[in-house]
């Protein structure tokens, strides 16, 4: 028998075909720089919008916003003694719209100004508080005794004469809302995954899981509406309160939106924990139960956790629903009573305001700390994450 | 055809001397429509180690977990025929399952510690079961490890997570998990198909040494590892037990062309 040579065989000796030129793969290439412009895409934009928001808080939080009622007047006759800047400023405009008018211009605007202040009706102008900046920080966040009140209050009143901007009632209303609704969404979505992936049928399964999950297919708005007309009306004949829509019906309403979130990705994380820890449970005597309670929730924490914080992220960020069902901002720590969350707040008074004004900055700025409370959530929620997982797999 | 002399093909010579402690009697195992065991009868004897060799497939091991009922777990499963333990039908309606797993223990194939520490590996099971003292727990806790022949290597790190052993030391873990809870009859899947030589050596003396206590079978691939350790020899194929004899016998001596042909290597 003769022996083949290498060559016979074909192989192939030449080993500069080892080298990437030699395999240039065009598709893999361009596929895999679009995916990654993407992704960088995406970081990109998280950024600019910070960015955009944060420049239109940032007066606010400087202290360069002015809500006074009674400002003080430059008469429009001294439109050519007074310094450039001030006058600028003064005006509110930007460098270049100021560089772009002539003085009839700004003198005409400074005239708008003097008749505006002159519309100002006599009792609120006599109003002790109409010399009062409402969006200092004293008063965005201490507690201000008004005319007419007996005891400092936290009040959130941006339109009127005076407008009061306290931020505290809308993130008292925030906290209810989201704190209701993950009390309510958290227990039901947990004990629907651990009982779908631990404990059910693959029939019951087959159908409970899709169901739950259909549930994330509604529109917050349906969701929304249901509790304004429906839900309000029952749990008001249950509970017998007296505000029939009120921050415990938007914050049961706010569990229905995020009950398929958190069951969704509790279902994952529990359903991954791998069957063997199960089949060992049961060998040394435990119930079905006692495994999933006691082997597969506490393996499957990490994810569990993960599934609680983006819950929370959902509620706290949900507009529509807390739009719908209440909306007075109230300070009350009372569940029972109305309560407006910070988005709703946003989503309820962007729309009307002049750019620019006090008030449109406060809300950029109430958008700049939900966007701060929520990162700082996610952050610490992934440190704690990585210790539960670190802890689980035996590493310090 | 049926004459008692062909006993001996499904039942260890001495049979007519002792009374198994497991036994099945024309036991079948369907998946869905599939017959995975065609009638197997065979019993078992106590404090013996009893091995079950065959190649993949051939139903060792589905046999193997019918006496700890985990079966059950899989959806489409189905059991026609006896199996009792200790002269019980463990599939009547109304034994309790967890009870049955208490006296049947089990050690898998691939090392399945808990995600939690050395100790509550061990202590989980006793809660499990009603023991609450903790120096009682201490107590059996330590006695598990050291006759699973791994108190020494964990004593000082008994409450670090059991996964940050090797293989063959969680292996080792879960056979003390395992008889910790005082089971009589101890099922090994595969217990070392996993492991290095060092470590099988290890769980190989430790099986020798636990059959003082307890009854052991064991489903293995590895037919030095079944002359070394049992004293009974089952071999199975595709679904049927082809031949059940002393170890020595079935490895010098088998009756069935089949089964020398497989402990041979000729095929398998």
């Amino acid at each position: 028998m003769t022996e083949s040579t290498p060559e016979q065989r074909g192989v192939d000796r030449d080993w500069s075909g080892i080298r990437r030129a030699a395999n240039f793969r065009p598709v893999e290439w361009l596929a895999e720089k679009m995916i990654q412009g993407v992704s960088f895409t995406a970081i990109a934009g998280v950024f600019l919008i910070f960015l955009f928001v944060g420049k239109e808080a940032l007066p606010v939080f400087l202290g360069q916003t002015d809500s006074r009622l009674i400002q003080p007047i430059i008469p429009s006759s001294e439109v050519a003694k007074v310094k450039p800047e001030v006058l600028r400023q003064y005006l509110g405009l930007s460098v270049r719209d100021f560089a772009a008018m002539d003085q009839d211009t700004l003198k005409e605007l400074m005239q708008v100004r003097e008749e505006g202040a002159k519309d100002i009706p006599e009792y609120a102008r006599s109003d002790p508080d109409s010399g009062v900046n409402g969006s200092g920080w004293r008063y965005l966040i201490a507690p201000h005794q008004w005319s007419g009140n007996e005891h400092p209050e936290y009040i959130w009143q941006p339109v009127g004469n005076i407008q009061k901007f306290n931020i505290i009632p809308l993130f008292l209303g925030s906290l209810k809302t989201t704190l209701i609704g993950l009390f309510f969404a958290v227990p039901l979505a947990l004990a629907a995954a651990l009982y779908v992936s631990q404990l059910a049928p693959v029939r019951v399964k087959e159908w409970v899981k899709p169901g739950i999950e259909m549930l994330a297919g509604i529109p917050s708005v349906v969701v929304g509406a249901f509790a304004l007309l429906v839900l309000a009306t029952w749990l008001q004949s249950i509970f017998h309160y007296q505000v029939r829509l009120n921050a415990f019906v938007a914050g049961i309403a706010l569990g229905f939106a995020v009950i398929p979130l958190v069951f969704s990705i509790a279902e994952d994380a529990l359903t991954s924990v791998p069957k063997s820890y199960v089949q060992a449970a049961l060998a040394v005597g435990a119930s079905r139960w006692q495994a999933a309670r006691d082997i597969v929730l506490p393996a499957a924490i990490p994810g569990v956790f993960a599934a609680v914080v983006l819950g929370f992220g959902r509620a706290i960020g949900e507009t529509m629903i807390v739009l719908i069902v209440c909306s007075a901002p109230v300070m009350s720590w009372n569940l029972f009573d109305s309560a407006r969350s910070i988005t709703t707040t946003i989503a309820a008074e962007m729309g009307e305001l002049v750019p620019g004004s006090p008030h449109y900055r406060i809300l950029f700025m109430l958008g700049t700390v939900l966007f701060a409370v929520t990162f700082l959530t996610n952050l610490i929620g992934d440190v704690v994450i990585n210790r539960l997982k670190r802890r689980l797999e035996g590493k310090r | 055809m049926a004459a008692p002399t062909s006993i001996p093909a499904t039942n260890p010579p001495s049979s007519s001397e002792f009374k198994p402690l497991l036994e099945t009697q024309n036991l079948e195992l369907f998946y869905g429509a599939s017959r995975a065991l065609k009638g197997i009868t065979m019993g078992i004897r106590e404090n013996l180690v009893t091995a079950f060799i065959g190649p993949s497939g051939c139903g060792k091991s589905t046999f193997l977990r019918c006496f700890n009922r985990m079966n059950d777990l899989i959806d489409g499963v189905r059991i026609v025929g006896e199996c009792r333990v200790g002269g019980e039908d463990i599939y009547a309606r109304d034994v309790d399952v967890i009870e049955l797993r208490k006296r049947v223990g089990m050690v898998f194939q691939r090392s399945n510690p808990f995600p939690k520490s050395i100790f509550e590996n061990i202590a989980y099971g006793l809660r499990l079961h009603g023991i609450r003292a903790t120096s009682e727990i201490e107590g059996i806790v330590e006695q598990s490890l050291k006759g699973a022949a791994i108190w020494d290597e964990v004593k000082d790190r008994l409450h670090q997570s059991a996964l940050g052993l090797s293989g063959g030391q969680q292996q080792r873990l879960c056979i003390a998990r395992a008889i910790a809870i005082r089971p009589q009859v101890l099922l090994m899947d595969e217990p070392a198909s996993a492991l290095d030589p060092i470590a099988t050596g290890k769980v190989e003396d430790l099986i020798v040494e636990l059959k003082k206590d307890f009854t052991i079978v064991i489903v293995t691939h590895n037919m030095q590892q079944a002359t070394r350790i049992s004293d009974y020899t089952a071999f199975f194929y595709l679904g049927e037990l082809v031949e059940y004899d002393l170890t020595t016998r079935i490895f010098t001596n088998p009756a069935k062309k089949k089964t020398e042909d497989y402990v041979t290597g000729r095929f398998g």
